[in-house]
C-alpha cells in the first residue's frame, strides 16, 4: 500500500485544489466588496430618488453579474474537489467537515441564486423597497456563504468541537457551536471578507479613475470613487485590527505557521518582527545550521507583542518547535518532533489493535487499546510523517506571501485615504498621475488577497488538518495520469474563462453606465 | 433532478426555436432559472457529504472521470448565459450557445448514469482498516476508467437517456409555461410527443428490468450483503407507500405531458411533471436505500457496499442537519415569493427588446 501512492499523486493533487482555489479567489471578494458598495449606491437611489444613483448602482451590477459567474463555476469545483482528490479526509473528518458545506449552500447559496434573480431582472417587476432588500440579501447570501465556509476552513487549521470514534475510524462532531464559533472562525471571517471589501473599493476606484483619465462620466466617476473608497477605508482598518488577530491565533493554534511567516528559526523572549528581509536560498532545512537570513530589518519586541500579547514573552522559533523542550502555555513541556511521531504511531497502532480485538470480541484488550489510543490521540496525524523535515513548511513562500499581504495593507490604508481627501475637495479629476496610480492598484489588490491565502494554506502544511492528518494521508488512490489530465483541463478552462470575462468587463467598462453624468 | 429542466431546454436550444429571437428567449427564460439548478447540484454535494460522508469519499474519489466530465459540463454552462451575448467574450456567441447545449446532454445522461449505478452497482472497494496503513486508502476503484466504466453497463445508459428525455420534456413544459410566443409555444408541444415516447421507452425498460432484476440485499442481523432475486420488486410490495408516491409521481408526469400535448391552452404541465418528478426519483431513491437494501452496491465486494447504516454521519451531526432543514420551508417560500415576483408576466419579444438586463 505504501508503494501505491507516490509523491507526485499528492503534488498533483495539491497543485490541482491550489490553482482552483486561487482562480476562485479572483472572483470571490470581488463578489463581496461590489456587493457592499452597490448596496450603498441603490440605497442612495432609494432614499433621494435620484435616478443618477440607479444608473450608477445598475452600471457596477453589470460588472458584479459578469464576476459572479466564474466564482460560481469555480467555487463548485473545490466543493467536489474535497471527493474526487481528497477522499480520504473526506471520510475521515466529513462528519464535521460536511455539515458547514450543506449548511451554506441551504441558507447561503439559495439566498443569493433567488435574490440575484430579482436584482437584474426585477427592476421593472418588483417595488423600489424590494428590489433594495434583493441586493442587500445577494450580498447578504454571499456574506453567509463565506461565513461557512470558512468555519470548514478554520476548523481545518484548529480542530475543535470532535471526537475521535476507532469504530468507525473518523473523528465525529460532538459540538456543533465549538465548530460554528470557533475564535479562529471568527477571526477569518471578518479577516477574509473585509479584505474583500477593500479588493471592491481598490475595483470600483481604480476603474472610476480610468473615466477620470478619459474625461468621461466625471460626476458617475467621483461619486463612485467616494463611495468605494469610503467601503475601502473602513474595510482596510477592519482588516488590519483582524490581520492582529490572525497573527494572535496563528501564535495560539499554529505556531509553526507563524513562525514560517516571520522565517524565525530560533526562539527568544522579546522576538522583533521583520518588517523587510531577504532570506538565505542556501538555507535548505531548519537543521543545516545556515543562517536564515542575508539581511532583515526587525522591530524589536512587536512578534511576542502579536503572538503573546507580551513585549517580553518567548516566541518558539521553527527550530524550537521541532526540538521541543520548552514551556508551553498550560505548563507542559513540548515535545520535539521525534517524540510526536513515536506518540502518532502509538496512537495508530493502538487503533489497529482495538479493531482487531473488536473484531475477536476480546473486549480487554479493546479496552487497554482504546486506553492508549485516548492519550495519544491528539498525535494521530504525527503517526503517518515519515521525516520530520516534513512538518516545517515553506518557509520561503510564507514569508514573503506575509510580507506582500502586509505591505500592501499598509499601502492601501494610505491610499484611501488620499483618494478620499483628494475626491472630496474634487481635486482628484485634475489630478492624472494619482489616476494611474488608482489604475494600477487594481492588480495589487487582487496580489495582496491571493498573498493572504497563500500564507494561511502554506504555511499550515504539511497539515489537511492541523495534527490530526497530513495531505499526504488524504489523499484519493488515483493515477497520477488523471490528476495531470484533470489539472491542465481546469488550467485551459479556467484561464479561458477569465481571458473572456476580463474581455467582456473591458467593454462594459468602456461603454460606461446609462448616464451622460 | 426536477431543476435538470434547464438543462433539458438547453438540449434543444439549436432544435427548437426557429429563430434567433425565439433562441434568446429560451436563453433569458432557463437563465433565470440556472443558478438553482447549480445551487441543487451545490446543495446535493454538500448534503451528501455532511449526511453520508463514506459516499462522498468513495463515489467521488472513486468515479472520478464520471463525475469530472458532469462538472466540466457545469461549468461550461455556468459562464455560458452571462458571456453569451457580450461583446469580448473571446469565443463567440455560438460555442457559448453550443456549451449550454452540451451541458444539456452531458449532464443529464451522466447524471442519470450515475443515479442507475444504485441499482446495477460499481466496482469498488472499502476498508476502514486501512486508516492504520502509513499511506491510507479506505475506498478505491477498481477499474482503471474510473467511473466511466458505468457506461459500459446498458442499463446505466438506458436510465441516463431517460433523464435525458425526462428533462427535455420538463425543459419544453416550463417553456410553454413561461414564454408567451405561440409559434414557439406551438413547437414546444410538439417536441413533448417524441420526447414523451423515447422517455417512456427507456424510461419502462429500466423500471421493468430493475423490478425482475437481482438487487442488493442487507442482512438486518449481521449486516452482510447478499444478491436476492426481485429485491427491488420485493421493496415495493414490502413499502406501499413507497409504491403509491412512485405511482402518483409517474401519473403526474404522464398527466403533464399529456394534457399538454392535447390542450393548446394548458400550460401549467411543468407544475403536474415537476411534482412527478420529485415524488418519482424520491420513491426510486427510498426504494433503493431502504429495506434492508446497499443503495451504493459494490459488484467488486459486495461486503463493500453501502448501506445507510455503514455510510451516514453520526446521530449528533444527523440531528444538527434536521435541526437547519426545519429553515427549509422558509427557504422554499422565500424562492417562492421572489420568483412569483418576477415571473407574473411570462416572457416575450417586446421583454426582449426593452433593453434591460437580459442574456
Amino acid at each position: 500500500m505504501i508503494d501505491s501512492i507516490d509523491t507526485s499523486l499528492i503534488d498533483w493533487s495539491r497543485a490541482q485544489f491550489a490553482l482552483t482555489a486561487m482562480y476562485h479567489w479572483i472572483f470571490v471578494p470581488l463578489t463581496l466588496g461590489l456587493a457592499v458598495v452597490m448596496g450603498v449606491m441603490e440605497t442612495l437611489y432609494y432614499k433621494t430618488g435620484n435616478e443618477f444613483w440607479k444608473h450608477t448602482a445598475k452600471f457596477w451590477m453589470k460588472l458584479f453579474g459578469i464576476n459572479f459567474a466564474v466564482g460560481v463555476a469555480t467555487g463548485i469545483i473545490l466543493e467536489f474537489e474535497f471527493g474526487t482528490n481528497w477522499s480520504n479526509y473526506s471520510w475521515f473528518v466529513g462528519d464535521i467537515f460536511g455539515a458547514p458545506l450543506a449548511i451554506e449552500g441551504i441558507l447561503a447559496f439559495f439566498m443569493e441564486a433567488t435574490f440575484i434573480a430579482v436584482m437584474f431582472f426585477g427592476w421593472n417587476k418588483v417595488s423600489k423597497g424590494f428590489h433594495l432588500a434583493s441586493t442587500w440579501l445577494t450580498g447578504l447570501g454571499a456574506t453567509i456563504s463565506a461565513w461557512w465556509i470558512l468555519v470548514a476552513n478554520a476548523w481545518m487549521q484548529y480542530p475543535v468541537g470532535m471526537e475521535f470514534n476507532p469504530d468507525t475510524v473518523r473523528n465525529e462532531m460532538v459540538d456543533f457551536m465549538a465548530v460554528a464559533t470557533s475564535p479562529v472562525a471568527v477571526n477569518k471571517f471578518f479577516h477574509t471578507v473585509l479584505s474583500s471589501w477593500v479588493l471592491g473599493a481598490v475595483f470600483v476606484v481604480g476603474v472610476s479613475c480610468w473615466f477620470l483619465l478619459k474625461k468621461r462620466n466625471q460626476k458617475f466617476a467621483l461619486a463612485s470613487v467616494k463611495v468605494g473608497a469610503s467601503v475601502g477605508l473602513v474595510g482596510i482598518a477592519l482588516t488590519m485590527w483582524t490581520g492582529d488577530g490572525s497573527a494572535y491565533q496563528a501564535g495560539r493554534t499554529q505556531p509553526m505557521k507563524l513562525a514560517a511567516m516571520e522565517g524565525y528559526y530560533h526562539g527568544q523572549n522579546g522576538a522583533g518582527l521583520v518588517v523587510v528581509g531577504l532570506l538565505n536560498p542556501d538555507k535548505k532545512t531548519y537543521d543545516d545550521g545556515k543562517e536564515a537570513f542575508i539581511f532583515r530589518i526587525a522591530v524589536p519586541n512587536l512578534l511576542s507583542l502579536l503572538a503573546q500579547r507580551d513585549f517580553n514573552a518567548f516566541v518558539p522559533g521553527v527550530n524550537d518547535i521541532m526540538e521541543g523542550g520548552y514551556m508551553l502555555k498550560d505548563g507542559t513541556v513540548a515535545l520535539s518532533a521525534p517524540e510526536k511521531i513515536e506518540r502518532g504511531k502509538k496512537a495508530i497502532a493502538a487503533l489497529a489493535s482495538y479493531r482487531l480485538a473488536k473484531k475477536n470480541k476480546d473486549q480487554a484488550t479493546a479496552d487497554s487499546a482504546y486506553a492508549v489510543l485516548q492519550s495519544n490521540v491528539a498525535y494521530f496525524g504525527y503517526g503517518y510523517i515519515k521525516d520530520v523535515h516534513e512538518l516545517v513548511p515553506n518557509v520561503a513562500i510564507t514569508f514573503y506571501a506575509f510580507r506582500v499581504m502586509v505591505l500592501l495593507g499598509g499601502y492601501f490604508l494610505l491610499f484611501f485615504v488620499v483618494i478620499l481627501l483628494l475626491a472630496n475637495k474634487e481635486k482628484l479629476v485634475t489630478l492624472k498621475w494619482v489616476q494611474w496610480i488608482a489604475l494600477l492598484t487594481i492588480p495589487l489588490g487582487y496580489i495582496a488577497s491571493e498573498a493572504g491565502w497563500v500564507v494561511a494554506e502554506c504555511g499550515r502544511q504539511p497539515w489537511a488538518i492541523q495534527d490530526m492528518l497530513p495531505t499526504s494521508a488524504s489523499v484519493s488512490r488515483l493515477g497520477v495520469g488523471s490528476v495531470q489530465t484533470t489539472f491542465f483541463i481546469f488550467l485551459v478552462l479556467f484561464t479561458v474563462m477569465l481571458i473572456a470575462e476580463i474581455g467582456i468587463m473591458l467593454r462594459e467598462i468602456k461603454k460606461g453606465p446609462q448616464t451622460n453624468d | 433532478m426536477l431543476l435538470l429542466f434547464v438543462q433539458g431546454g438547453n438540449s434543444m436550444l439549436f432544435s427548437l426555436p426557429k429563430d434567433e429571437e425565439q433562441r434568446k428567449m429560451m436563453v433569458n427564460s432557463t437563465g433565470r432559472k440556472w443558478e438553482f439548478t447549480f445551487t441543487t447540484l451545490v446543495t446535493f454535494g454538500g448534503a451528501f457529504f455532511a449526511s453520508f460522508p463514506l459516499f462522498y469519499s468513495t463515489s467521488f474519489g472513486g468515479a472520478y472521470w464520471l463525475w469530472m466530465i458532469i462538472l466540466f459540463s457545469f461549468v461550461l454552462q455556468a459562464v455560458s448565459y452571462e458571456f453569451q451575448s457580450k461583446a469580448g467574450n473571446l469565443l463567440g456567441k455560438k460555442t457559448y450557445q453550443t456549451f449550454l447545449v452540451i451541458n444539456g446532454v452531458v449532464g443529464p445522461v451522466l447524471l442519470g448514469g450515475a443515479v442507475a449505478t444504485f441499482f446495477t452497482g460499481s466496482d469498488f472497494y472499502v476498508n476502514k482498516d486501512n486508516m492504520t496503513e502509513l499511506m491510507p486508502v479506505i475506498s478505491s476503484w477498481g477499474s482503471a476508467w474510473h467511473g466511466l466504466d458505468a457506461l459500459t453497463n446498458p442499463w446505466n445508459v438506458v436510465l441516463g437517456l431517460a433523464v435525458f428525455f425526462l428533462v427535455r420534456i420538463l425543459g419544453a413544459l416550463y417553456f410553454i409555461n413561461n414564454i408567451n410566443d405561440d409559434d414557439f409555444v406551438a413547437r414546444c408541444r410538439r417536441s413533448l410527443i417524441i420526447n414523451g415516447g423515447f422517455f417512456l421507452v427507456f424510461f419502462l425498460a429500466f423500471v421493468i428490468r430493475t423490478l425482475v432484476a437481482d438487487g442488493f440485499a442487507v442482512n438486518p442481523d449481521t449486516q452482510e450483503v447478499y444478491m436476492q432475486s426481485y429485491k427491488y420488486l420485493i421493496n415495493f410490495i414490502q413499502m406501499p407507500v413507497v409504491l403509491a408516491v412512485f405511482l402518483v409521481g409517474v401519473v403526474l408526469v404522464l398527466f403533464g405531458l399529456v394534457m399538454s400535448i392535447l390542450k393548446k391552452t394548458f400550460d401549467k404541465g411543468i407544475w403536474f411533471a415537476g411534482a412527478g418528478t420529485v415524488l418519482t426519483v424520491l420513491a426510486l431513491f427510498l426504494c433503493a436505500g431502504f429495506n434492508n437494501t446497499a443503495y451504493y452496491p459494490s459488484t467488486g465486494d459486495l461486503q463493500s457496499s453501502l448501506t445507510l447504516a455503514n455510510s451516514c454521519s453520526s446521530l449528533f451531526t444527523l440531528k444538527t442537519m434536521a435541526y437547519v432543514s426545519i429553515l427549509v420551508p422558509f427557504v422554499a417560500a422565500y424562492i417562492f415569493y421572489a420568483w412569483r415576483s418576477i415571473d407574473n408576466k411570462k416572457i416575450d419579444a417586446e421583454e426582449m427588446n426593452e433593453g434591460g438586463h437580459a442574456y
